[in-house]
Order: structure tokens, then sequence, then C-alpha cells
């Protein structure tokens, strides 16, 4: 099947603003009386909750989490992009476009980019306005700095917390509307289930993390914010309860789920220490903007790092990307330490680290510059490594950190099953193959606060809607899956935690399926994903009650859908026989080990539609038409 | 190293907990404080016990999920830093370590170390925002900033709200998270509107929720682990004379839809 992304038609410019002319509008009155469900409270659901509510809807709004204000949004450190050109440096909407779309090498939708460089200054202007406490001048304006992959400085930020102060500003203006009655918040109450009626999405099935109880919840439209997909690796730099079980059961309820391959790898964290290792942590991109990466010139140059004298260290990053230096994009830049490591020129134990350097830096602008702008970031790092990063230089690898891909959404955000609306990291939409420093808090914010409210509201005043309630055979029939498949896993009686079944998930896809894929590799992973499974389903053993808080059922419940899910990455990175962004097949470079993308067979979104369990997934396609941004090979030498 | 734990064991929010100890053999230094925890309970979990419930997710401490009372003192003697943070190079081979929740009146205990620190939410509901709409911002550079009050005001929207504060107080006050907040508004000139109000509306919840009353004891600021500022309470106490004085009403919670 051909998808359709409903791009309006019209000049890239005028589309947006064109679109919201032509929706239909619903009356304050008639706002009153529909009901929506949002499963999520990071940066996307908490800003789409609180600008929904305002505008008259009433909202229920679903966090596994204790509070709202936990969700995974709060660790993003660097900044948010927008094309204020404060800085007078050259930047507009169009830059931000033009590098948004070149950032993810090709591989997203021109109009729905262009759209969020359009809102992205609104978004400056709304977190400005709630209070978000961003760096400023001592003019008292604000204070903007360069982040990877952008050659000037459009990054908003606050200290080294700016996904903290955003998610409070969101946060703050969500439970505001919880006060006024016209939110009601679920916490600790996980969705297991979508729940389809007539070919629309009309409700969930939760599953109340404290009691055990399994509920359903009807709505007259359904809007996940449940984040992206890293953990599928074990180790990543996400929370440790992200998972991918929202977004997974909307896909075996019909919705598309597309590019699931397009996942990134973050160069700069703090390498794994043993197997303890529970997470990885981010060192912040914006450290590269002072910080010098290299490595020794001789492999197993095993001195200490302030003994290599200078003319025995390589700073790759600068030998090989003159223009971009340390700031070369995410997905090079990994590569990049990757192939040096290879080369055996890692350091540390276990030889997968590459230094980053401020010595340089505090030469230039004394250690209260350093200490001012990255002094807690050194801080961390300190009571992770127990070293300190003033005296001797970091030492960081990549790690998986961002999945573009999530589930297919057209331009109105609407998923390829009515009613279901896909908002922040959770959908496919912006970023293409690679996503850009700072640009997930915009694509989050942007979604909620200034488009979703409007598309949304097309979808009411365009579609009849039968009254639905929980009584409804559709969620009876959903509970009862939701509950038979909890009764399964708890009647295993086998050997092995989810932990451990979930580790070695992990491994086999960041072997086969992390920073470079073959085709060998996927097939073997494609052979071994499986057996896994098998053994998860038949030597899974879980402790305690069912009606119980009960940590070790929550963790079966995600890596069970983990299990799965891998599969469809894998299938997704096969099929996609060609080199781009953070899709790294090793069968497609150039000789100096460039990705190198195949235009005429891949320009598209591969979007896959679940056939039964145990069948290969159908993989549709939406193709991509490069009008304003001319496809070039994607060259930061 | 080895060490010996002493851990709060408590079924239900009703039944009676009491400390069970457990032995760890396999401890390594690199290991953060709940990857030691994630050892004990990946064993009891192939033992056929049920592991230790205690609350976590970003383990970057930001999020604020992770609690515990560690041999006395909330988030564990390291200074200005979460549970999570604390890594086992700070204890010595052959400690007995005591892992408690964080207790309060406020903070019921839902299972084992895991508490309901819902009142917090509550408390920003009742006053935590600046009431502006998605769409009616102005251009944010109007809104000049001087860069100290900025910089003071980030100093208490840092707060993680965590809990620890209220943990660490012998009367089991909240006054440096809801003076976190006040400040945090009150030096910036987008709070100014709705300081008075803000300031009575979440004072007054925070009293209906059971938190006690500060006594000057300072314990909260030396468990914080952002290091939030007693300063900030005075603040606070200062804006709630000045509003009650004034005979502000605090009808913040008013909308037209
Ligand atoms: C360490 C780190 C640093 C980062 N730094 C930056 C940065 O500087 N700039 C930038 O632009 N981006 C950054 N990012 C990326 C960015 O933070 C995320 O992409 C973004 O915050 C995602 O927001 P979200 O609202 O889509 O989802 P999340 O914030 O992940 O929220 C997901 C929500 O869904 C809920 N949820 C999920 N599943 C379920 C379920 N089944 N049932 C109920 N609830 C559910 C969760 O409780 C949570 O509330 C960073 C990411 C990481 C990991
Ligand atoms: S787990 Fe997030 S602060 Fe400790």
């Amino acid at each position: 099947m051909i998808l359709d992304g409903k791009v309006p038609s019209g000049r890239i410019e005028e589309k947006w603003d064109r679109h919201r002319f032509e929706m239909k509008l619903v009356s304050p009155a008639n706002k009153l009386k529909y009901k929506i469900i949002v499963v999520g409270t990071g940066l996307a659901g908490a800003s789409a909750s609180a600008s929904l509510a305002e505008l008259g809807y009433n909202v229920e709004v679903f966090t596994f989490h204790d509070s709202p204000r936990r969700a995974h949004s709060i660790a993003a450190q660097g900044g948010i992009n927008a094309a204020k050109n404060y800085p007078n440096d050259g930047d507009s909407i169009w830059r931000l476009f033009y590098d948004t779309v070149k950032g993810g090498d090709f591989r997203a939708r021109e109009a729905n980019v262009y759209r969020l460089a359009q809102v992205s200054n609104s978004i400056i202007d709304q977190c400005v306005a709630q209070g978000v406490p961003f760096a400023r001048e001592y003019s008292g304006y604000l204070s903007n700095r360069s982040f990877g992959g952008a050659q000037l400085s459009r990054t908003f930020y606050a200290r080294s917390q700016t996904g903290q102060q955003l998610l409070l500003g969101a946060y703050s203006s969500m439970m505001r509307q919880v006060g006024l009655k016209k939110i009601k918040l679920h916490t600790r109450k996980e969705m297991l289930d979508l729940v389809v009626i007539d070919g629309i999405a009309r409700g969930i099935v939760t599953r109340d993390l404290l009691s055990g109880k399994i509920e359903s919840h009807w709505g007259d439209a359904v809007v996940l914010a449940t984040g992206g997909y890293s953990n599928v690796f074990f180790l990543s730099t996400n929370a440790q309860v992200c998972n991918v079980t929202a977004t997974y059961r909307a896909y075996k309820r019909g919705a598309f789920f597309a590019n699931p391959c397009f996942t990134q790898i973050h160069p700069t964290c703090i390498p794994q220490s043993g197997e303890h290792q529970s997470k990885l942590t981010l060192m912040s991109e914006s450290l590269r903007n002072d910080g010098r990466v290299w490595v020794p010139i001789n492999p197993g140059d095993k001195r200490r790092p302030n003994d290599i004298p200078e003319n025995e260290r390589d700073y790759f990053l600068e030998r090989m990307y003159p223009g971009y230096g340390n700031l070369a994009p995410r997905d090079i830049a990994s590569r990049a330490a990757k192939r040096v490591c290879d080369e055996g020129r890692g350091v540390g134990l276990t030889g997968n680290a590459v230094y980053l350097d401020f010595a340089d830096a505090i030469k230039r602008l004394g250690r209260e510059v350093i200490e001012e702008r990255y002094g807690n970031l050194f801080e961390m790092y300190e009571r992770i490594t127990g070293e300190n990063p003033y005296e001797t230089p970091m030492m960081i690898y990549p790690a998986p950190h961002y999945t573009m891909g999530g589930l297919w959404v057209d331009y109105n955000l609407m998923s390829n099953l009515p009613g279901l609306f896909v908002i922040g990291e959770a959908n496919f939409s912006d970023h293409g193959a690679n996503r850009l420093g700072a640009s997930a808090l915009m694509q989050g914010l942007a979604d909620g606060y200034f488009i979703l409210p409007y598309t949304i509201g097309h979808f009411f005043a365009t579609t009849k809607l039968d009254k639905v309630n929980t009584d409804k055979v559709e969620f009876k029939k959903a509970e009862e899956e939701v509950t038979s498949r909890i009764k399964k896993l708890m009647s295993i009686n086998g050997k092995k935690t989810p932990t451990q079944f979930h580790r070695e998930l992990g491994k086999v896809m960041w072997d086969y399926c992390g920073m470079s894929r073959n085709e060998q590799g996927l097939k073997k992973a494609l052979e071994i994903v499986p057996q896994i499974r098998e053994e998860f389903w038949s030597n899974l053993t879980i402790v305690g009650e069912e009606g119980d808080l009960n940590i070790v059922l929550e963790k079966a419940l995600r890596v069970a859908d983990f299990l799965e899910f891998a599969e469809l990455i894998l299938w997704d990175a096969l099929e996609r026989d060609e080199s781009c962004g953070g899709h790294f097949r090793e069968e497609h470079q150039y000789p100096d080990g460039e990705a190198k993308r195949n235009d005429e067979k891949f320009a598209h979104v591969a979007a896959w539609e679940f056939t039964g369990d145990g069948n290969k997934p159908i993989r549709h396609i939406e193709p991509l038409v490069f009008e304003y941004v001319p496809l070039t090979v994607r060259s930061y030498k | 190293m080895k060490v010996t734990l002493h851990i709060w064991r408590q079924k239900n929010a009703k039944a009676k907990g009491r400390f069970e100890t457990y032995h760890l053999d396999d401890v390594i230094e690199d290991m953060s404080f709940l990857e030691m925890l994630d050892v004990l309970n990946e064993r009891l979990i192939l033992e056929g016990k049920e592991p230790v419930a205690f609350e976590h997710d970003c383990r970057e401490g930001i999020c604020g999920a992770c609690s515990l009372t560690i041999n006395g003192i909330p988030h564990g003697h390291e200074p200005a830093t979460t549970t999570c943070q604390l890594h086992m190079r700070k204890f010595k081979d052959g400690d007995e370590i005591w892992i408690e929740p964080f207790r309060a009146r406020a903070f019921p205990i839902i299972k084992d170390l895991v508490v309901d620190r819902s009142a917090f939410d509550r408390i920003i509901q009742a006053g935590g925002f600046i009431s502006v709409n998605a769409g009616q911002a102005p251009e944010a550079n109007s809104i000049i900033v001087p860069k100290d009050d900025a910089e003071t005001a980030m100093d208490a929207a840092q707060c993680i709200g965590c809990g620890a504060c209220v943990a660490a107080c012998p009367n089991a006050s909240a006054m440096l998270f809801v003076a976190a907040k006040v400040a945090h508004f009150a030096y910036l000139p987008q709070g100014q509107p709705e300081r008075k109000r803000r300031v009575l509306a979440m004072v007054e919840q925070m009293q209906k929720e059971g938190f006690g009353n500060c006594t000057n004891f300072y314990e909260c600021e030396a468990a914080c682990p952002k290091q939030i500022s007693v300063s900030f309470i005075a603040l606070m106490n200062r804006d709630y004379l000045k509003a009650t004085c004034s005979g502000e009403k605090h009808l913040l919670q008013t909308q037209q839809v």
C-alpha cells in the first residue's frame, strides 16, 4: 500500500497557514462534549494535555510514574532549538528547516519539518511566559549556544537541565488544569492495550501498578505520547522504565510502525564499567563545544592521557571533518569513535572509549567559564567515575539514545487508525534517519502546544463518533486478553528473571543492529531473537502476586513486548538495503566510510503492518519528495 | 567488597514493617547504590523471594523518583547526591548499611521502600504555576530578566521534587519544597501578577496535606540533593505575611472556557 501523508498543497511556507484555515473548527460549546485520552506526561503529553484542556476539551491523562513530573523528558540536558536568530548569525525558519532535513539524511517529510521550524519560535515564547528560567546574558536577554550539527547558535538552555525546566513548565500548566477539573490525572497506571471499535481508536486498557487492577477507559480520541524505545538495547541513556509497550500494542491493533530501524546512538556517554551496569549516562553534547575528542595515534598506547604528547594524539573529528570538527552530527561522530576503537586505539579498561579533553578550553577561557558552562556535568562525571575532568580528560563512548522511528502519522499527527494521534518521540515524523541535537524537545512541545490542539479538532469536526462506554465487547475482550497475558506470565515458573532476558536481547541488538549493521548479522539476529523469546515464555520466573505492586511482573510485561518488537527493528534494518543517518549498513558506504544512501530505491518511509503473531509483517511505503531541499550527499567535511 | 544490608520490608500500607538483613559478597566499587540493590533483587527473585520494592527511573539525579534513607540520612551521606548517583566506592568493605523509606506523615508507605509523594503534585496543582495558556505568550525577548535574577530563579527551580527535605525534617515540613517553587516565580517578572495568590494557595494546600511546620532545623537544606537554600524559606514567609496582610484572596482556580 502507498501511504498518503496528507500534506496540504501549496508552497511550503504557506502549507500550515492554509491548512489551519481549511481545517474544520469545533465550537467552544461543543469542545466541552469531547473527552480525549492522553497517555504520557513527558513534554509531548503534558503540553498536549494542558493545551487541549485550555481549549475546553475534557482530558484524561495517564502515566505509569508516581508523578507526571518524572517523565523521561526531565533528563534532557543540552537545550532546545528555535529559529529566533537572536545572535544575528544568519538563522531563519528556512535554515532550521534545511538543517533538519539534511541532518535527517533526507528521510523526513519536508512539510512536517518546515512546520516544526515555523512553530519553534512560539515554543520559546510560551516557555518564557510560563517562567522557564532560560540562561540569559547580562543584558537580561536570552542567551544561545550552538549544538551538534549546527554552525550557528540557535539553542536555548537552562544550565544542563533544559528538559527538566521545560517539563516543569508543561507540568505546571497541566496541573493547573487538573485543579480546574478539566484534566483527570491517573498516575501509576500503565497502558497495556489499545481498544479499537469500528476501526476507530476509542480507548485503552490499563493496569493499576499498586493494586494490579485491569481497567478500561474510553475516549473520543486517544493520544499516545509515550516516548521512545531505546531500551530495546537494554543499556541506553534512557530512564529505566522507558519501554515500547504502548506503541507496540497499538501496532498490534493495526497502527503502522514506521522506520523502526532508525535509532540514534549518542557519541558522548560514560563508557560501561561492568556487567552490573543498569544504564549509560549521557554527557550532554554541549560538551563538544569546548571539549576536543582524541585518541592516541598509536594502537595500544597505555600511557596516562596527560603523558601523551600533543604530536602523538589524533584529534580525529577535527582531522576528518574540518568544517564541523568536534561538532559533527551524532551518527557521524559515533561511527568515527567506533572506527578508531576498532583500530585498537580506544582507551580505558575496555578499549571502548575515547577522550574528551577540556585542557585547551580551560587554558583559553579559564576554569571559571568552564565551570559555569558545564559545572554540574563535570560533577556528575566525577560522581560516577571517580575522576576529575578538570584534570584528566573525560572518557566517552557512544550509546543508544533516541529513536527516530515510531508510529506512522500523517501531517495531522494521526496514525492510519482514525482517532489515534501520536506525538513526541513516540511518532516517526520529523527527524528522518537522524535527529539533530536539541530538536526532540522542540518537536515534543511543537506537537503538544501548537499542532495537535488544532488537528484533533478537525478530526472531531469531520468524524461521526458513536457513543461508547467501557461495557462494549471490544473493551471486555481487550481486558480479557491482558488478563490472560498476565496469568500466562505468572504461571511459567521458570528459572530466569526478566532482566536476564532483557540483557540478552540488548546484547544481540547492540551487536547486530547497533552502530553498524550488515545483512549477515541481521539475519543471524533474526534467528537468535525468536529463540530468546521462546525461552522467555518457557523459562521465566516471576515472584509476588498479580494484585499487588509487583516490579517483576511490570518488567516482564515490558520485556515480553521488547522481545517481539526487536524482530520488527531487524526486519526493517534488513530490508532497508542502504545506509542513511543512524542506519548504517556496512555494505553501503563510500571509500572513506561515509553512509551511502540509495535515493532511487529508498527515499521513502517504511511503515509496517502487523499481520498476526508469527507472521512476517507487511512493509508499506510512503514516498518522500524533496522539492525544497535538493537531495545531496550529506557531507560535513 | 562485602556489605551487610538492613532493609525495611513492609508488605503494604497497613502491614507492620521490619528490617531484614541481607549479605552481599560481590559488590563492585563502580556500582551505583541502586545497582547494588539490583544485584540483591536479582538474587532474591532467583531464590523465589520477593525483591525489595524501591523507586527509581532516570538514575541521573534529575527525575526525583529515587528516595531511600540510608544510615539515617535521606539519599545517604554524600552531600548534593541523590541515591541513584551514590556509588559504592563511597562505602567500605564490611560496612553495615541501614536502608529505610522516606518517612513522613504526608508520605504514607506503599510497600517496602516505596512511599506516596503525590501530596507534592497537589501543592503544585494548588498554585505552582503561571496562568498562561498556549498561544498567549508575548515575544520571548520582550520580557527582560536580569541575569542574576534568572540565575537565582534557576537555583530554586532546580528542585527535583524527591521529598528528601521532608524526610530529613524532624517536623516533616515541606517548606523547602514549597519555598523553592514560590521563589522560582518570585524572582521572575512573569511570576509577579499572581505572586500573592500563589503563596497563599500553596501554603494552604501544604497544611492540608499534613506536613509539619518549620522550626529552623535546616536539616532540609543539608539533605537536599540540589542544595536548595533555606533562604528561600525566609522569602516565602515574607511573601506569605505580605499576602495575608493585604487581604489577598487566592482565587487562582478560575478560568473562562
Ligand atoms: C539523557 C537524555 C538527554 C537528552 N537531551 C536532549 C536535549 O538536550 N535536547 C533535546 O531536544 N532532546 C534531548 N533528549 C531527547 C528528549 O529528551 C526526548 O526525546 C523527549 O523528551 C521525549 O519526550 P516525550 O514527551 O515524547 O516522551 P517521554 O518524556 O519519554 O514521556 C513518556 C511518557 O509516557 C508515559 N508512558 C510511556 N508508556 C506508557 C504506558 N504504557 N502507560 C502509561 N504511561 C506510559 C511515561 O510515564 C511518560 O510520562 C535527551 C534524551 C536523553 C535520554
Ligand atoms: S532515579 Fe531519578 S533522581 Fe534518582
